[in-house]
């Protein structure tokens, strides 16, 4: 079984973002970037299933510029067999991005694609859904717990108050949740290895796909930050405060 | 413009996202239509055609939607929006919502919007991205809009509406996945994501023992539903669902006491919006003070028992 894991290229997530002066956008120059941790979540789990012998080969996909080979070499050092970089330096949305991968599992006929539940720079949550409904395939989103049983897939998912597990038929997408696993640290001798792993550019315009930005961004700003409040001196006082200022109780 | 909001139920209740759904929907100020698709359904039916701003209620029923398998459920909308002209489709922004909306947007080539909290007009939205650290306004010109929104940034719709209910034919049935089962976690109190008042521990609880020992009697005496930081969570001291940040819930009640949680980003992005937050904890420095109305700065263990009694001798 071949696996598809999407990654994407995102503002690290220890890093506090600014919006540019001129509010058109995040600042980005100098920032440090990273894989998205949700995709990490989603190369491990697909490299697991490799080491358990359910799959043959993983394939890591980024959509974007050249720059995202960083991050392919990240998903290859962590174990992915070969990537593919769908190159454009051109703003590219989800349903663009849901499009150019429903093109490369065409090329690549995988079983099963696994990508992060939402990328942490515009925490979309929507490219895995596109991708299952384009290819019509079953999706499993917000997985917390997948299981290969023959041409089915067993995925238990994180709901609104609890936990779902669904079957599915194969092909089918699976999108990572927190709790799927804890991804591995790439060792030294991983990453010098994954400089040799074969990754394949492809221009976007070798794809046929329109991706023209459906959305227009006008406007960043900051939402209003609250401001501290008082230490009140006991618990005496925090419910006078609550029952006779605030009137919450 | 012909607006419908996808209802999530369990065949007999409307969930309560879906109300706020509609709330959101009403600032088109268009035609609202629900559809609730499922099987022996009339119940869910009737509650939604009962709610305030509704117009009309799609109901279908056939077996292949009780439990509302989302490739099911997408190719369905996508019918109806195709059939009968709707120009755009809401859904609350909840699991649900989150992982049918985009799936319904890719079925009719349009961009899907997330997590809307602003609605200004048609095309015309508002919705945080870095985990609620910036704002961005988006403008959108696809002829079907599709928005998942965040329900607490939308009053919900009320009771007092008499809206017909005509029965759909179904659609088609894909019979790509199958519900095994659910885990949903009874609790007498409400429910999160909607509580007036939430109680919410952190870390400095210690163990889940202690979590129960001294948080639930204080959540008993103020009514409240009981919520975790990330940190207690992966700890182990309460299932994932009780997690309030921008990875679980997303709550803002009328009161929020956060009990020995220092206060991360990625919590407070779950509970900045809050009216009134409470912040009890040891570490005078703890970044939860700098979002707090109350702040107490204190050991839990004593101030909470402490607590409990007041509000006792008060009421």
């Amino acid at each position: 079984m071949k696996i598809l894991v999407p990654v994407k290229r995102v503002v690290d997530y220890n890093v506090k973002v600014r919006v540019k002066s001129d509010r058109s956008g995040v600042e980005l120059s100098g920032v440090k970037m990273a894989i998205n941790p949700f995709d990490e979540i989603s190369v491990e789990e697909a490299v697991r299933l490799k080491e358990a012998g359910t799959a043959t080969e993983v394939i890591a996909v980024s959509c974007g510029s050249a720059a995202s080979q960083e991050t392919l070499r990240t998903a290859l050092a962590m174990g992915a067999d070969r990537a593919i970089l769908v190159e454009t330096d051109a703003e590219l949305q989800p349903l663009a991005v849901g499009k150019l991968l429903k093109a490369v599992a065409e090329r690549e006929q995988p079983q099963l694609v696994i990508c992060g539940k939402q990328a942490i720079d515009d925490d979309a949550n929507q490219t895995g859904q596109i991708l299952a409904a384009l290819m019509g395939w079953g999706q499993a989103t917000f997985a917390s717990k997948v299981v290969v049983e023959g041409e089915t897939l067993r995925v238990t998912r994180e709901i609104d108050g609890g936990l779902e597990t669904l079957e599915l038929k194969l092909p089918a997408v699976v999108t990572s949740d927190l709790r799927l696993n804890e991804p591995r640290y790439a060792t030294l001798p991983n990453i010098m290895k994954a400089k040799k792993k074969p990754l394949d550019v492809i221009p976007v315009a070798d794809l046929g796909v329109d991706v023209a930005p459906r959305l227009r961004h006008t406007q960043y700003s900051e939402p209003p930050t609250r401001k501290a409040g008082i230490k009140v001196a006991d618990v005496a006082d925090l419910i006078a405060k609550l029952k006779n200022d605030a009137k919450v109780i | 413009m012909k607006v419908l909001v996808i209802a999530e139920h369990d065949n007999t209740k409307i969930a309560g996202a879906t109300l706020n759904a509609v709330g959101a929907a009403q600032q088109f100020g268009a035609e609202v239509q629900v559809l609730v698709a499922g099987c022996d359904s009339a119940a869910a039916a009737n509650e939604a055609a009962a709610l305030a701003g509704v117009a009309g209620v799609v109901s279908v029923n056939a077996p292949y939607y009780r439990d509302q398998p989302v490739e099911n459920l997408a190719v369905l909308v996508a019918g109806l929006v195709r059939n009968e002209g709707f120009t755009a489709v809401l859904a609350g922004g909840t699991s649900f919502g989150k992982n049918l909306a985009p799936r319904i947007a890719a079925l009719l080539d349009v961009a899907p919007v997330s997590d809307v909290v602003s609605i200004a007009g048609v095309g015309r939205y508002v919705r945080p991205i870095y985990a609620g650290n910036v704002m961005v306004s988006v403008e959108s010109d696809e002829p079907v809009q599709v928005l998942t929104v965040r329900t607490t940034a939308f009053a919900a719709a009320s009771a007092g509406g008499a809206a017909a209910v005509r029965e759909v034919v179904a659609g088609e049935d894909l019979a790509v996945s199958r519900l095994v089962g659910r885990e949903i976690s009874k609790s007498e109190r409400p429910e999160l994501a909607t509580a007036r008042i939430v109680v919410s521990g952190g870390r400095g609880l210690g163990s889940g023992d202690k979590y129960r020992e001294v948080l639930e009697p204080l959540a008993d005496r103020l009514g409240a539903a009981l919520g975790a930081s990330r940190a207690a969570v992966d700890a182990g001291y309460v299932p994932n669902d009780y997690q309030v940040g921008q990875t679980g819930k997303i709550v803002a009640p009328d009161l929020y006491v956060a009990v020995g949680i220092s206060g991360a980003i990625q919590h407070l992005a779950g509970m900045k919006d809050s009216k009134v937050i409470v912040a009890i904890n040891k570490d005078p420095d703890a970044p939860i003070f700098q979002v707090a109305d109350f702040g107490l700065v204190g050991d839990l263990f004593e101030t909470i028992p402490q607590l409990v009694d007041g509000l006792g001798a008060n009421q």
